[in-house]
């Protein structure tokens, strides 16, 4: 398969603003539902990703290797694009004997990153989530919503955060964050 | 004359000139000027024309409250009507207009209207939507709409950026005076998130102005060392410009940042509008002057006498040379000594009070100022600019003791606390007849979802008139909201008060003529009169009485008319204030732009568009494009010079005749998976899905548990016990939703999960009796009919691209549905459009998708149903299964109204002359009913244009239809006419199911 043949919603579009920010290179994502508590399914994350089973509203690793906790059933993993495939189908043969569900997300979503000193602010807004750095440190998985589309970012670091949303509301979320960026809109409430 | 006075101005920057417009004259003013003290220094104290009589109107406050002194700002795309002088910040460059004049602002036609007074009581509106009817049409209505309203709409397409904010704090406190800077002061402590917010550019509020003393300091030098100091505090955010605009339930408060009034076009997002989440609200929100109710009070130069003193002491602006002060309070006293110490002359006070004393008057008497107890103003005068005032004796009916020319007069009827943001979510308000106002009731607030109370009031908004009271208050109002032990307040002192007197109209006794002339609401022109006449007519509520005069509904929502008024109403109804009430406070405080509610929602960002994988192709080949749901679909493709009948045309006979290609990606996927998935779709669907077996496809129906109608579609067995289910567009998300709405409330123990898949893939549709040729060119799958028949699926590659392929159709033709990851979607969609070429493939939109369905008699979720049709209405009793138990929606059907043979149901119509019929016709019966409505007895569902038989086709449900083949029914048009239509089979294509089973 040639990468010709990969389009991913924005083709990686990016801007920069005081907070600059680009579509990341395919990305390979799992769903995953099933008992979170369960050892086996405990395993086959950790062998999907390399990372252990998040706590409730955690992502544990990132966008090349991670796993985020999504509801209490409920996952979101993120592999390697090149293995995406592969890596599905021997989560669902680990979690064969058990009442799971296992699916290959890998093109449902785009995915940014973002980066700034005035990241917070910028996300404010557009999403009611708690910014606060206390609230949502680093790792803390949001799944919320940006504007008026649903829309997931943890913070990797302070000045580096990553989002995703559906890719059928890839240009809506675009043309969001890139008015909410815009220098000069810089509102100096969570970073000075 | 008003002009600007040689030294003072706490606010100014002298030193920085400021150039601006008014009505097209160039005019200076200095930095920290307000547009209004800008206008005064210039002697410009004509500001506008009012609402319904175009009186001449001057600035009268120097705040939020202001009614008169409205202005057009901007010009262009960026003007904008109705801002008030008193709150605009002057910067270089500004433009701003008067409104509501013709043709001039000195010269105004409509002043007529004044004249007219008489003919426009109380209740106009009301009395000329009365009868005759053809008068308010022809005759009322254009004349009101030419002479009345304010400013001119503004011109779309503003160019700046408006946005929100969202915030979570424990405490936002609102106001910047003394009392919010005490009580976030206290916040401070506690280490709590604070945000303290000031809708002025300046801290402090009127203690800075009025000469109170903190802590043995000026106030001015307090509150820049509590500001210096909260600064400090990594819990607490200071904001100005910043208005509290609405309190809400559960602790949800809106807040208008004005971020670039003041400094237009520099970069930055205009308003932004705060949405702010708090555990407990302080509202700090200070108090208002009353003006007072005497004949002529509305005339330019007669001021709030807190307005006066701000001018002058702010500002350094002196209203005019001789300013007469009127006053029922000790306050106003310090106008007088503001004004002598400007060294302006002072002809008079004029007290209402028939005994005054205290430290404030002995202060005014010993600078010489004349002091007249007793007294009252009987009429002011000037026209376009006050000339004299005559003085009365207060207890009289306003016989002329006296005439005293001046060029302003300051007025002071007493203060009432700002309460709005308390009572919006309903905190009750006590009358003090200390006071002669209205104040909270502690004992009665507003209260969260516990019970619990999360808003108080601090300082003077509380009802505390004393600096150091209002300290005071403050500092517990924080502590009770934190939870905390009140630590001691800043001390304070001002100059002792004696006790003011209710004046509610001056003199007392004022007959007909002067109460016609003393206004109540300046913006809206109501008069003392005005509310007299409608009690008089039987108007008791308060509420009703507003409407009925329209006494503060105007743009500053009654802030200086609604104690004034309902103190009117009182006495005219003969019934105490608190009795009357007053009417609802509701947000915004002041207003607030609709850009800044609208926020991101305009332009390109004013809802989301959804875009399918393939979308780019379609936007380069002439897609026309139609909304479904929040994607945009293309309708069809035009070529160049086609119509879109025409590209419809042609798209369905191609289709038809060689090779269609439809962009199926936006119909919903959802993988349903668990050791109970076929159980939970038996329920879901009509039919039986469990007995499906893996490589198979079914269609289905699915109801809710009223029976009707929610969607169909097909789904795929992929293996024992997962299944993916196809919905309509419009039904992904909801029927996702409605899965696991009865997987978590229901049925939580069956083993099931579902995942929305829509958009993990593109869905292509490749049509037509060349279909398989073409998949068979692009190679890696077999496609033969014993590979993969009709109604089966497989997965392999197709061009080197990885595919699921399911043989289902929906057009009767041969047809593949292939899904492919939504990354790929565009590469497989291109290679069949170039491999698809020698049999001349075309893409078909959504038109030429329904036209192919209908003549295939298949029913479209949303046409054949519309919420109230079950599967039996349309024949479709071959996909209700009688062997289950139960499925959602299978008792519902078993009511006596679902069983009922008079149910209409469907039918094909094929017109007698082969016309189109209109959608939603309905098919005429004999008769009428009770309402005199022609009766019906059936209606057309959906209807097209049929480019393979050459006329109109249509379905319809229609009463006992199948039973009546053959007959012929009238459908009515909407220019009355009818037209004739016979009920045949739907099914008008290949009925026999030959074509799609090749």
């Amino acid at each position: 398969m040639s990468e010709a043949r990969l389009h991913t919603p924005l083709g990686g579009a990016g801007f920069k603003g005081y907070v600059s920010f680009t579509e990341v290179a395919p990305t390979g994502m799992i769903a995953l539902r099933g008992d979170l508590a369960n050892a086996t399914v405990a395993e086959a994350v950790e062998a999907a990703t390399g990372q252990g089973m998040p706590a409730a509203r955690r992502i544990e690793g990132g966008l090349d290797g991670g796993a985020a906790w999504a509801s209490p059933d409920e996952l979101l993993l993120f592999v390697p694009q090149a293995e995406a495939a592969e890596r599905t189908a021997a989560l669902a043969e680990a979690l064969a004997t058990q009442h799971a569900l296992v699916a290959d997300v890998s093109d449902m979503r785009a995915a940014f990153t973002l980066k700034g000193a005035h990241l917070r602010d910028m996300l404010a807004k557009l999403t009611p989530a708690d910014l606060s750095p206390e609230t949502l440190p680093s790792g803390e998985f949001r799944r919320t919503h940006l504007g008026q589309i649903a829309a997931a970012f943890w913070f990797e670091a302070e000045e580096t955060a990553h989002l995703i949303c559906f890719r059928s509301v890839a240009d809506y979320a675009f043309d969001l964050l890139k008015e909410a960026s815009e220098p000069g809109g810089e509102v100096g409430y969570f970073s000075i | 004359m008003s002009t600007r006075l040689a030294t003072g101005g706490t606010r100014l920057n002298r030193a920085r000139q400021v150039e601006f417009t008014f009505n097209g004259k160039r005019l200076h003013g200095f930095e920290g000027d307000t547009l209004a003290s800008a206008l005064l220094a210039n002697d410009q104290l004509l500001m506008g024309r009012s609402f319904k009589y175009h009186r001449p109107r001057g600035v009268v406050a120097s705040g939020a409250e202001e009614p008169n002194a409205l202005v057009g700002l901007g010009e262009g795309t960026r003007f904008e009507p109705n801002q008030r002088a008193t709150t605009t910040e002057l910067f270089h460059g500004l433009i701003a207009e008067s409104q509501n004049h013709w043709p001039s602002l000195d010269f105004d036609i409509g002043a007529i209207n004044s004249k007219l007074s008489r003919f426009l009581p109380a209740g106009f509106y009301y009395k000329t939507f009365m009868a005759p009817r053809a008068a308010w049409k022809h005759l009322f209505e254009p004349i009101i709409r030419k002479s009345a309203g304010l400013g001119r709409p503004t011109e779309p397409g503003d160019p700046d950026r408006y946005e929100h904010f969202h915030i979570h704090l424990d405490l936002l406190i609102v106001g910047g005076g003394i009392a919010g800077l005490q009580a976030a002061l206290v916040a401070a402590e506690t280490g709590r998130k604070v945000l303290l917010i000031e809708q002025e550019a300046h801290w402090g509020g009127r203690a800075v102005v009025d000469g109170v003393k903190i802590e043995g300091k000026t106030a001015a030098e307090w509150v820049a060392e509590t500001v210096e100091k909260l600064t400090e505090y990594p819990n607490v955010a200071l904001r100005t410009r910043f208005m509290g605009s609405g309190v809400y339930d559960h602790g949800y408060a809106l807040a208008y940042e004005r971020v670039s009034d003041h400094a237009p076009a520099t970069g930055g997002p205009r308003h932004r509008l705060w949405r702010i989440r708090t555990g407990q609200i302080i509202t700090a929100t200070g108090a208002l002057e009353r003006p007072l109710s005497f004949a002529g009070n509305d005339t330019p130069g007669v001021m709030l006498a807190s307005a006066v003193r701000d001018y002058v002491e702010s500002y350094g602006v002196s209203p005019g040379d001789r300013t007469v002060v009127v006053t029922n309070n000790d306050d106003a006293y310090r106008t007088a000594l503001s004004l002598h110490q400007a060294g302006l002359t002072v002809p008079a006070v004029i007290d209402a009070r028939a005994m005054v004393n205290g430290p404030l008057v002995e202060a005014v008497k010993a600078a010489g100022i004349r002091v007249e107890t007793g007294k009252g103003i009987a009429s002011a005068s000037g026209g376009k600019r006050l000339k004299s005032v005559d003085i009365c004796a207060q207890a009289g009916e306003g016989a002329v003791l006296e005439s005293i020319a001046c060029d302003a007069l300051a007025m002071s009827g007493g203060w009432s606390p700002v309460v709005h943001l308390w009572s919006h979510c309903g905190g009750k308000l006590l009358w003090s007849n200390d006071y002669f106002h209205f104040h909270p009731d502690e004992t009665r607030f507003p209260t969260d979802d516990k019970g619990a109370q999360y808003v108080r009031t601090a300082g003077i908004a509380s009802g505390a008139m004393r600096s150091a009271d209002v300290l005071e208050n403050a500092a517990q109002s924080a502590a009770a909201a934190l939870g905390v032990t009140a630590p001691k307040a800043a001390s304070a002192t001002d100059d002792d008060e004696g006790p003011m007197a209710p004046v509610w109209v001056m003199p007392q006794g004022a007959g007909k003529a002067k109460k016609s002339k003393m206004w109540l609401d300046f913006q809206n022109d109501v008069k003392v009169s005005d509310v007299e006449l409608a009690a008089q007519e039987g108007y008791k509520s308060v509420e009703h009485t507003k409407r009925y005069t329209t006494l503060g509904m105007a743009t500053d929502q009654g802030k200086l008319s609604n104690i004034n008024g309902l103190a009117v109403l009182s006495q005219a109804l003969n019934q105490p204030i608190p009795e009357t009430g007053t009417t609802t406070f509701r947000p915004p405080y002041t207003p607030i732009s609709l850009a800044s509610i609208a926020g991101p929602a305009r332009g390109n960002t004013f809802q989301p568009l959804r875009k399918t994988p393939i979308q780019s192709w379609h936007d380069a080949h002439g897609a026309d494009y139609e909304p479904v749901g929040q994607w945009r679909r293309p309708f069809c493709y035009k070529k160049p010079g086609e119509t879109r009948e025409e590209a419809v045309s042609r798209e369905v006979r191609n289709t038809r005749e060689s090779l269609g290609l439809l962009d199926a990606s936006t119909l919903g996927k959802i993988l349903v998976k668990g050791p109970d998935a076929g159980k939970f779709l038996d329920m879901l669907y009509t039919n039986m899905m469990s007995t499906l077996k893996p490589g198979k496809c079914r269609y289905g129906l699915m109801c809710n548990e009223n029976g009707f109608l929610i969607d169909d579609g097909v789904v795929a067995k992929l293996s024992e016990n997962s299944y993916l289910v196809h919905t309509t567009t419009g039904g992904a998300d909801h029927i996702h939703a409605h899965m696991e709405d009865w997987l978590q409330c229901e049925w939580w123990d069956w083993q099931v999960y579902t995942a929305n898949l829509t958009e993990a893939y593109a869905q292509i549709a490749v049509v037509g009796p060349n279909a398989r040729k073409l998949l068979e060119k692009l190679g890696g799958l077999d496609v033969s009919k014993e590979a993969l028949p009709f109604m089966g699926w497989v997965e392999g590659e197709l061009a080197g691209l990885p595919v699921r392929a399911y043989r289902i159709s929906f057009s009767g033709e041969l047809s593949y549905e292939l899904a492919v990851p939504a990354n790929q979607g565009l590469a497989l969609w291109k290679t069949l459009v170039d491999q698809g070429a020698e049999w001349g493939i075309s893409p078909y939109g959504t038109e030429a998708l329904h036209i192919l369905r209908a003549e295939k008699g298949f029913i479209m979720i949303g046409d054949e149903t519309d919420g109230t049709v079950i599967p039996q209405d349309l024949n479709l009793h071959w996909a209700i299964s009688k062997k289950k138990e139960d499925f959602l929606g299978k008792r519902a059907q078993e009511r006596s109204h679902m069983a009922d043979p008079d149910r209409w149901k469907l039918v094909g119509l094929q017109t007698l002359d082969g016309s189109t019929l209109p959608d939603g016709a309905y098919a005429l019966d004999e008769g009428a009913n009770e309402n005199g409505q022609r009766n019906t007895q059936g209606r057309v569902t959906s209807t097209y244009h049929s480019p393979t038989f050459g006329r109109g086709i249509a379905m319809g449900l229609v009463r006992h239809g199948p039973d009546r083949m053959g007959e012929v029914l009238k459908f009515n048009k909407v220019d009355g006419s009818t037209i004739e239509a016979k009920l045949v089979d739907p099914v008008l294509y290949d009925p026999e199911g030959e074509k799609q089973n090749v």
